[in-house]
């Protein structure tokens, strides 16, 4: 047998360490169009904050190819697939034979058009290794940083980048930050703590026009910069499935056990979109925990066996200058809220499920709460109003923790 | 494989598990003079109300989210035994976010803390079971 793996991250990681649990002998091959070790995309922000270095931000140990038998093929693209004859082209004009392939392609940046950006010398996506380095090397003290897009990929790069005592100005054509996993409240929470660190909001604008180092907003507001960051969004890389009539929308349609539309050809990770189960609609759920087990269930099917991961939820855990977020499934239903000075909790349920919480400061046990919507519990199997107020196993039944805790099935 | 099971029944709620967990990850020989005037940050924590307690710490599933959610790596599963590389966590907390028993929290430097079965600091034995003193806290081998 023979497995052929486009890209080489989370996704990769998790379907290599799923197939070896079933086929010690298979070959597999891992294409990458990028020129390192598996490494941790999240973590470019920490990489500009000092928090990682490059070797620390390795996602597995230099030993793994090595141990799991992978051949890799760095620098590579995947062009084509041919789904008749079973090969992947690669840009370099070689054809590379599968049994089993999976595209774990991930997102590319979106970047808008935007009358002179082409004039725009000094600037940058954020979502790779080497978008950190070249920003990096670009920042001295005092740079004037304009960042498009006050999402998560636009506040973390603020954050990882103010170590260098920059100015950033954050532009979003949202009303607020972090409009994807907050709601209203909690983005004003936000919006406030990172303006008390020194960054600075245009919401509800948009740049209409670009010029070498000055962008001039929708109400005709000139904000000057030496560097522009593009993090309006990323979009999946479906390309490869979509050229050859297999299923895609936004992201590659996968099923619960992650084949795509087209034979012996299976996806996972952020290029693809499958169900959420806290609201039952398909969707793209771009996180690297959701990548690692559609990879690793991926695996798990490619080499022989039959496993289901059926329990994709959005959520978030992310830190911004020493403020916790941590969010999880959907904001529809009635809503539990509580809050104070330094934290604030709200959980939205609905027919005796839990939906969806957001959780700011304060974001001890979260888990159980996403256990909750993960497993779809029935909210009248456990003292709901407890639960509400403090996570914990003690909301559960005392045969339900005796499982828990005490191994008792 | 061992693992610490709790039976709620025999917990007296004395949290002197907290303390033996608090200690163990102390070089200190004597636990009075280890603990004395600082907060702990055990690894395993009482829950109680209404007379009920018992002591809740890592399960070490067989299935971890915590470990396959980990953005960076640093939560391991080997031999049965889940744990934290220290020096790589970055704080983010995904594992938090992903451990369905509440079993992993932040610690004071930054990265998050988990119980590890002990086997860093005291040889494998776990302290919070030889410190229960009424056998609320086991380590033995169930069937799995």
């Amino acid at each position: 047998m023979k497995y052929v793996i486009i890209g080489n991250s989370a996704a990769a990681v998790g379907a290599v360490e799923a197939i070896r649990k079933n086929d010690r002998e298979g070959r597999i091959v891992i294409i990458s169009n990028e020129s390192y070790h598996t490494y941790s995309r999240p973590l470019i922000s920490y990489l500009l904050l000092g928090k990682t270095d490059e070797n620390k931000m390795k996602y597995r140990s230099d030993s793994f190819y090595s141990e799991n038998g992978c051949e890799l093929m760095l620098n590579k693209t995947a062009v084509r697939i041919d789904p008749d004859k079973k090969t992947v082209l690669l840009d370099d004009g070689q054809n590379v034979s599968y049994d089993r392939l999976l595209i774990a392609t991930g997102s590319s940046p979106f970047v808008p058009p935007v009358k002179g950006l082409e004039k725009v010398k000094n600037k940058f996506t954020f979502t790779t290794l080497d978008d950190a380095k070249r920003l990096e090397s670009v920042l001295e003290e005092n740079t004037k940083v304009l960042i498009v897009g006050a999402g998560l990929i636009g506040l973390k790069c603020a954050e990882g980048i103010s170590r260098k005592k920059v100015e950033t100005v954050c532009i979003d054509l949202s009303t607020r930050v972090l409009s994807s996993i907050l709601d209203e409240e909690g983005s004003e929470i936000i919006k406030r703590h990172l303006e008390n660190n020194n960054i600075s909001f245009f919401l509800n604008h948009q740049i209409i026009e670009l010029s070498e180092n000055t962008a001039i907003l929708d109400d005709n507001t000139e904000i000057p910069f030496d560097v522009l960051v593009m993090a309006v969004g990323v979009r999946p890389n479906i390309s490869l499935l979509k050229d050859i009539g297999g299923k895609t929308n936004r992201g590659i349609v996968i099923d619960e056990r992650c084949r795509t539309s087209i034979p012996d050809i299976y996806a996972a990770g952020d290029c693809c979109e499958c169900i959420d189960v806290s609201s039952g609609e398909m969707r793209v759920m771009a996180l690297l925990p959701n990548a690692y087990m559609q990879g690793e269930c991926a695996g798990m099917n490619m080499s022989g066996a039959d496993y289901v991961f059926d329990k994709a939820i959005p959520m978030n855990a992310i830190g911004l200058f020493g403020k916790h977020i941590i969010t999880a499934g959907t904001y529809a239903g009635d809503v539990y809220y509580e809050a104070d000075q330094e934290n604030y909790k709200k959980l939205f349920y609905s027919n005796n499920k839990l939906n969806g919480y957001i959780l700011i400061g304060n974001i001890e046990k979260a888990g159980i709460y996403t256990s909750l919507i993960r497993e779809r519990t029935p909210l009248d199997t456990l003292d709901f109003d407890l639960i509400c107020k403090v996570p914990g196993l003690m909301a559960f039944s005392k045969e339900e923790r005796a499982c828990k805790l005490g191994g008792i099935a | 494989m061992k693992r610490v099971y709790v039976n709620e029944k025999w917990c007296l709620g004395c949290h002197l598990c907290e303390y033996y967990c608090a200690f163990a990850s102390t070089n200190e020989k004597d636990m009075a003079r280890a603990l004395k005037d600082i907060r702990i940050h055990p690894r395993i924590r009482i829950e109680e109300k209404d007379g009920i307690s018992f002591a809740v710490s890592c399960r070490h599933c067989d299935e971890p989210l915590c470990v396959k959610g980990c953005i960076t790596g640093a939560l391991t599963r080997k031999d049965g035994i889940i744990t934290i590389d220290r020096n790589r966590c970055i704080g983010c907390y995904t594992c938090i976010l992903s451990c369905p028993f509440g079993a992993v929290s932040p610690s004071e430097d930054g990265a998050i803390q988990k119980c590890e079965l002990c086997i860093k600091t005291a040889g494998g034995t776990p302290k919070c079971v030889e410190g229960c003193p009424n056998g609320a806290i086991v380590f033995e081998e169930r069937g799995e």
